[in-house]
């Protein structure tokens, strides 16, 4: 099932004729409708569940192959690695989000101190490029950090606000200081691990790989890393002390959580997986501007969260290909892809507003059934 | 600082807060009724003062000259066209997704908005370019030392404390605004005193929108520009604005809005030399202000329910 999965992923990525890719993507619509109408993807849903880390294994594989068809191909590649790198923070969104119920509409500004860590830090520190990653993500729970009295005394509404205040004030600052660049932005330095200079194409023989293979590997053990991460937290207590917090602050409270405690725990993770993807996104693209980072793309994370079900890995991964990869195949298009973006997310709501993959019953034993 | 230039930049705070009180009434207005977060409303405002320049440029095209009877057309028309189109995102967006998480609704009118502003980029005729904005109001002015006094900011800001009065006089004098309140703050009891909730939801909705085209007009007049990107940047002022005053509040809206304006005001008096950091400043003041007061300047009475 996975592998015509991706056997359709691969040709729609190579599809450049724009009626074939539209032709593609309505039969893989039309194939998903089709498996839900006769009850087929429950069944799959279930086969996937009980066969977790099975299926974990099958996907690392997939996306290989998938990146091995496309080996020299740089703007595909390009384009999978920022799925890669958009579910990581989507993840980190998630454990905040997802987990604990705090609101974060700030999530490309975490994004982007990664992404201006990195920058800032390649350019003067000789600092070894993957403590330059963590550093990226630790800053980025720093400044989370900044928010959390506010987030932590609000609620609601009144929570939204903080995080897009904060979105706004990062964008606007950005593009007033002249030390960081300014509207102009930032060049990145490429990474470079041991030597390994990740920005030129990799030679085997006579076959030349895109040097993006190299950001590509690294983004996917970021990927799996987050992922296991992700999963372990929600199984663990902690998982659980989050959820309760969620489903009811008071009701917790009453059963000892500190609730002050596990918020911040949720939204410092969350903002230092984000904060990591940013670093690397920043070096895969060698450029940095105050424009990537807005408050539009918050809301672009947001809306893969909600798309693909709050809570579950996988559906994330699933909205993330989907938000990342159709506007950017949709060329033909490309004036009016914003707006059918938010016409098919409206769509989505309205007919299925728990997300394309909800999140299903924590289960803590693969394959245990009650 | 010269008494002057002093005035030229309460003037200047009064005007913007005026506009960011109008967007921010809206917010509150629909929080108050349906306990939801309108997030479309910045690119009402849009689409609101778009209609108006495509009025006048009908009203051109007609071989009408006459400055004041245009205006009056492109208000009436913007308003009611946004009435109209408030009503309908609340039908057809809002109320079916009464029972989803508050989230959703958010979501759903954020990629509402986006839609606005997209149609307003694409199907008006070049609207992805600044489009100027004829000014329609009297361009006397007053010289005062350095303060420069132009009568229509003054016609403007007494439009808007009219539009303000009249709205209060609207929600605390008349039937009408009895039971918008009776629906704001108990909709089972409103319903069994025999208000009709969904003609109020809608008729709300009309208010709420109808002053967001106004403010989108006055937002045409004053800058004499208008682009398909003013909704969003209004809308997220308003909203914080609506915010910090506390939802739900009319005053507190009010309020919230004249308070970013003079944030706004007094960063860029403050910071000479770094006035571009104005906004920074605002937003951090919004943010510390939620970190103090988390329901708002004007507090709702929110009651932990178990």
């Amino acid at each position: 099932m996975l592998a015509i999965a991706t056997v359709y992923l691969i040709a729609l990525l190579s599809a450049e004729k724009q009626i074939l890719i539209i032709a593609l993507l309505l039969a893989g619509i039309a194939v998903v409708i089709a498996a839900a109408w006769f009850g087929v993807l429950e069944g799959l849903g279930a086969t996937f569940a009980d066969h977790e880390n099975a299926l974990g294994g099958w996907a690392i594989i997939a996306a290989l192959a998938a990146a091995a068809y496309f080996y020299d191909n740089h703007f595909v590649l390009l384009l999978v690695i920022t799925v890669l790198l958009y579910s990581v923070a989507t993840l980190g969104l998630n454990v905040q989000f997802g987990y604990a119920g705090v609101l974060n509409f700030a999530g490309a500004s975490f994004f982007g101190i990664g992404a201006y860590t990195s920058a800032v830090l390649n350019t003067y520190t000789s600092l070894p490029h993957v403590l330059v990653l963590a550093a990226g993500g630790f800053l980025a729970a720093l400044a989370g950090s900044l928010l959390l009295f506010p987030v932590l005394r609000t609620r609601g509404h009144y929570a939204a606000v903080v995080t897009i205040a904060f979105a706004l004030l990062f964008k606007t600052f950005l593009e007033v200081n002249d030390v960081l660049g300014g509207p102009q932005g930032m060049q990145v330095k490429g990474m470079r691990i041991l030597g390994w200079s990740f920005n030129d194409n990799i030679e085997i023989g006579k076959i030349s790989l895109s040097f993006y293979m190299n950001y590509f590997v690294v983004g996917l053990l970021l990927l799996v890393g987050a992922i296991i991460l992700v999963r372990r937290l929600e199984r663990s207590w902690i998982g659980l002390n989050l959820d309760a917090l969620r489903l009811d602050e008071t009701a917790a409270n009453c059963f000892g959580l500190d609730i002050a405690r596990w918020k911040i725990t949720a939204f410092l993770i969350g903002n230092f997986l984000i904060g990591i993807a940013g670093a690397l996104f920043g070096m895969v693209g060698g450029f940095v501007a105050p424009n990537n980072y807005t408050f539009a793309d918050s809301l672009i994370l947001v809306s893969i969260l909600l798309l693909g079900g709050i809570g579950n890995p996988w559906g994330l991964i699933v909205a993330t290909i989907i938000v990342v990869v159709v506007p950017e195949k949709l060329q033909t298009i490309q004036e009016y892809r914003f707006l059918l973006y938010a016409l098919m997310v409206i769509a989505v709501l309205l007919f299925r507003p728990q997300g394309l993959l909800p999140r299903p019953v924590r289960r803590y034993f693969p394959g245990w059934r009650p | 600082m010269d008494a002057g230039l002093f005035a030229q930049y309460v003037m200047n705070g009064l005007m913007l807060g005026m506009m960011y009180a109008l967007v921010a009434v809206g917010f509150t207005l629909f929080f108050g009724v349906l306990d939801v977060i309108k997030f479309s409303h910045g690119d009402v405002l849009t689409v609101g003062a778009f209609t108006a320049l495509a009025a006048y440029a009908g009203l051109r095209a007609l071989g009408i000259n006459s400055e004041g009877f245009e205006l009056a057309v492109m208000l009436v028309l913007a308003t009611l066209a946004m009435a109209f189109l408030g009503m309908a995102i609340a039908r057809y967006l809002v109320m079916p997704l009464r029972s989803a998480p508050a989230l959703n609704t958010l979501l759903i009118t954020l990629m509402l908005g986006t839609v606005l502003r997209e149609s307003v980029r694409l199907f008006y005729p070049q609207g992805a370019n600044p489009k100027p904005f004829p000014a329609l109001l009297p361009r006397a002015s007053l010289d005062i030392g350095e303060f420069n006094l132009r009568l229509d900011n003054i016609l403007m800001l007494t439009a808007g404390v009219l539009v303000i009065v009249g709205l209060q006089y609207l929600l605390n004098r008349t039937k009408l605004g009895l039971a918008i309140r009776a629906v704001a703050q108990d909709e089972e009891t409103a319903r069994t005193m025999g208000i009709n909730f969904t003609a109020i939801v809608l008729i709300t909705f009309a208010i709420g929108s109808g002053l967001a085209a106004f403010a989108g007009v006055m937002n045409g007049l004053y800058y004499n520009e208008i682009n398909f990107g003013i909704g969003l940047y209004l809308g997220v002022i308003g909203f914080s604005a609506a915010i910090i005053g506390g939802l739900g509040s009319i005053y507190g809206a009010i309020l919230g809005g004249f308070l970013f304006a003079g944030l706004q005001t007094v960063g860029t008096v403050l910071l000479p030399f770094a006035s571009a950091y104005k906004d920074v400043f605002a937003f951090a003041v919004v943010i510390a202000i939620m970190a103090w007061r988390p329901t708002g300047l004007i507090q709702e009475k929110i009651s932990e329910r178990v």
